[in-house]
């Protein structure tokens, strides 16, 4: 079992009615086939968001701003990512969490480029989970007051749906792909809060209207804060990364007003708590 | 697929609540999913019935009830039914609204004995 999560190694677990029946329901009952309904009005990702939760709580207590890539396969995050902890491990601390079905390849040139990386292999999942993440982190130090970039699984359907405690989604999409993408997949342009239009230095070479896939994806999220760059040449990189520093600079303030809501918590604890008999104790 | 870590979660949530409530055995099982969910219906009936195998919910059967996808539109200031993520509303034609209901995936309700 680990010590993480209570989990057991790869099976779930269930529990055997081994131990004494000291809960109020009757455990034999007059029939044997009586039927019942029970309410449970429970969200299906419930276990899931759990582990999302605690993963969210770390971050903020070491101020890491943690973000889920998202995008099709070859839509460049790895690139980009390379290019970005190049510039970025000189400021703040970075590291990368990898996901693919198979193969350390990515989490490698994430290492060549310095920085810290592990790579989950999926095997046949389709997604990364939160609790997968929980245990990366067993094998990965966190980039206390810096970046912990998730790099999801290439797939524009199922990751949509797994919270990882991020403190954002961040979608890419690459001018070699259909411009409609955010129509055809938006779920996950819904759930994203930035997009990065990746390999932009390509668009004289192919039929991509910028403007057509900028609208579609607004129309699926109005929200939705829209960079334009290209990983290769490194045109429009330094608006990504001035939205990386500002978002640093809030999970920084976050982590300040948990420290003080904390300290303000233990100092009404000492004071309505009994402190003054402790201290004629000592 | 995850259609499978979704009936992955579903079966660890009723498990969960065999101790609890005491029961032995699931017949049937009600979700709630939106018509806006990033869900597949098919593929999760179809997954349901591979992983409730050798679980206490072997041979429940599943009920789905598709909750409409709903929206509060800001220019209309009103709320407006919405089939898909990129529908204009319905009476403005603009994409000004905030989706209000219709991405549930809840379990609603268990019958057990």
């Amino acid at each position: 079992m680990c010590a993480t999560c209570g989990c057991g190694e790869t099976e779930p677990v269930i529990h055997p009615h081994d131990h004494a029946p000291d809960h109020a329901h009757p455990h034999q009952h007059d029939h044997a086939h009586d039927t019942r309904r029970i309410s449970l009005e429970q969200d299906i990702l419930a276990k899931n968001a759990g582990f999302a939760a605690s993963n969210r709580r770390l971050f903020v207590e070491q101020g890491v701003l943690a973000l889920n890539l998202v995008s099709s396969p070859g839509s460049g995050k790895t690139a980009l990512l390379s290019r970005t902890v190049q510039i970025l491990r000189d400021e703040f601390p970075v590291a990368v969490i990898g996901g693919d079905q198979q193969t350390a390849n990515d989490a490698e040139r994430i290492i060549a480029a310095g920085a810290p990386a592990v790579q989950i292999n999926t095997g046949k999942g389709c997604h990364l989970d939160a609790h997968g993440i929980g245990h990366a982190l067993e094998r990965l130090a966190l980039p206390k007051g810096g970046v912990l970039f998730i790099e999801n699984v290439g797939n524009l359907v199922c990751p949509a749906d797994f919270d990882l405690g991020e403190a954002a989604k961040v979608v890419i999409l690459s001018v070699t792909e259909g411009e409609d993408k955010p129509l055809k997949y938006p779920n996950m342009f819904a759930a994203a809060k930035l997009m990065l239009l990746n390999k932009t230095d390509l668009l004289p070479h192919v039929e991509f209207d910028v403007d057509r896939c900028l609208d579609y994806a607004r129309r699926v999220n109005r929200e939705l804060d829209i960079l334009q760059l290209s990983a290769r040449t490194g045109e429009g990189m330094e608006p990504w990364l001035e939205w990386l520093r500002r978002g640093r600079h809030d999970a920084l303030i976050q982590q300040i007003n948990q420290l003080e809501a904390d300290l303000a918590a233990a100092r009404s604890r000492l004071i309505h708590g009994g402190g003054a008999i402790r201290r004629t104790v000592i | 697929m995850h259609e499978f870590s979704l009936c992955e979660g579903i079966i660890d949530a009723i498990t969960a609540q065999t101790c609890q409530q005491g029961f032995s055995r699931v017949r049937r099982v009600w979700l709630e999913i939106g018509a806006l969910a990033n869900v597949e219906l098919d593929a999760l009936r179809f997954a349901f019935e591979v992983v409730r195998e050798d679980t206490i919910a072997a041979s429940a059967e599943l009920d789905i009830i598709t909750l409409p996808g709903r929206a509060w539109c800001l220019n209309c200031a009103q709320t407006i039914a919405v089939g898909e993520l990129y529908d204009p509303c319905p009476l403005c034609g603009g994409y000004q609204w905030r989706l209000t209901g219709g991405n549930e995936m809840r379990i609603k309700e268990l019958e057990v004995e």
